[in-house]
């Protein structure tokens, strides 16, 4: 029996610069040639100060790939706006750190890898990006 | 501006009824929609997506026939055939559909708030002693909590700075710890992620924006030189901005000193009160 997929969440970071445009713009790009479902947002940061229901939705809707930036700030991002992420449900893929082949293998690969971090996580602790997409 | 407007979810639609659209297509409609700050769901059937609730939703799709009947009508749905719309007359449509239902308007404000990392925050209350615009407050548990976004000063990461765990970030700054990144032991070590920001100055900032006050003040009787009062205090601010990497703007844009005082005082008697409530010393 074939499992579904976790859903993909895209973030575009509209309105600052801190993630490299040829980053988002491939990611973004080989969602669309892909043919999958996916959710793409303008920017989280915006949805999480406004409290925007739509984080909830997204939230509450199963297992989530989410394509933005740190994990730690996506994690308390959803936090803030009444919106938790599931600790077992969420992987982030952060686009400040990995390239648009990295971020795009894992986000189509069917297995989830939780990465929400928990507690006072120290570099030590975290998995690096090479293990995380392993 | 109000952040508490519902937002028009957009959905790309290219299921039965529909023709799919070419990758090209799709990613001109989606990428045009995302640079006007709308959320777009591509829906297909590999995959869930996030299933509707009470926002307004517009249905885009290309429509050989009529659109799709509303079935559910308690969700406030539209649909649009874009055959013919290149992606500006795509944003255009979704611009006047926005105006049209009432939902918020993207773009106004930068979203430069603090958010809290409630795994490393201790209740210091240190950030709300400090910061002089109301962002911070406490809920009914006396808890930290972030309550006026909007009062932010864009680019300003200073309270993030006089945490002494590295519990604030702002996802859009540069650098980590404060952009999100983990925080490291050497992190707390560095000298700029030291509990008291105003040690930049040889001590408490607003005490020493104060005592300047004061100088000036006594100047003025002597001199009535407010020129000089002035450059003084502008040259307080660009070292504390240099040093804390704190854009110029925001601390020329600051109040008075006595005003800055004012609202330290109240500030300080809020994170005493919460810090009282939990029996924590000052």
């Amino acid at each position: 029996m074939s499992q579904t997929p976790p859903s993909i969440l895209y973030c575009h970071c509209q309105y600052a610069q801190v993630v490299p445009k040829e980053v988002k713009d491939a990611v973004l790009r080989g969602l669309c040639e892909s043919g999958v479902a996916f959710e793409a947002v303008a920017d989280l940061c915006e949805m999480s100060a406004r409290r925007d229901p739509a984080l909830a939705r997204l939230a509450n809707a199963g297992p989530v790939k989410i394509a933005a930036c740190f994990p730690r700030a996506v994690k308390w991002l959803f936090h803030q706006a009444g919106a938790p992420l599931s600790p077992d449900g969420a992987e982030v893929l952060n686009m400040r750190s990995l390239n648009a082949e990295e971020i795009g293998t894992a986000l189509f690969c069917a297995e989830l890898h939780a990465n929400l971090p928990a507690g006072k996580v120290a570099p030590s602790d975290h998995p690096t990006a090479a293990s995380t997409l392993a | 501006m109000s952040l508490s407007t519902p937002t028009l979810r957009i959905v790309l639609y290219e299921g039965e009824g529909a023709q799919p659209l070419a990758a090209a297509d799709r990613y001109a409609a989606v990428s045009s929609l995302l640079e006007k700050g709308y959320a777009v769901t591509r829906s297909a059937t590999d995959r869930p997506v996030a299933p509707a609730d009470r926002s307004p939703m517009l249905v885009l799709g290309r429509f050989p026939g009529p659109p799709p009947e509303v079935t559910e009508t308690d969700i406030p749905v539209r649909f649009h055939d874009i055959t013919a719309l290149a992606p500006a007359q795509l944003a255009d449509l979704v611009e006047t559909v926005r105006a049209d239902t009432g939902a918020a308007q993207h773009g106004a404000w930068k979203p430069w708030f603090p958010v809290i990392d409630y795994d490393r925050c201790t209740n210091c209350m240190q950030c709300l002693s400090f910061c002089l615009f109301g962002v911070y407050g406490v809920d009914g548990d006396r808890h930290i909590q972030v309550q006026n976004n909007d009062n932010c000063k864009t680019n300003c990461p200073a309270c993030s700075r006089v945490c002494p765990e590295a519990a604030i970030m702002f996802p859009k700054y540069k650098a980590g710890p404060i952009n999100g990144d983990l925080v490291s032991d050497a992190d707390l070590q560095k000298e700029k992620m030291k509990v008291d920001i105003s040690a930049l100055l040889g001590g408490d900032v607003y005490a020493m924006l104060r005592l300047r006050s004061e100088k000036a003040k006594s100047r003025f009787s002597k001199e009535r030189d407010s020129d000089k009062a002035l450059a003084e205090r502008q040259k307080c601010l660009i070292k504390l901005a240099a040093a804390g990497d704190i854009p110029p703007e925001v601390l020329m844009s600051l109040p008075s000193p006595e005003e800055i005082a004012r609202r330290s005082e109240e500030a300080q008697a809020k994170a005493a009160a919460a810090r009282g409530a939990f029996g924590t010393p000052n």
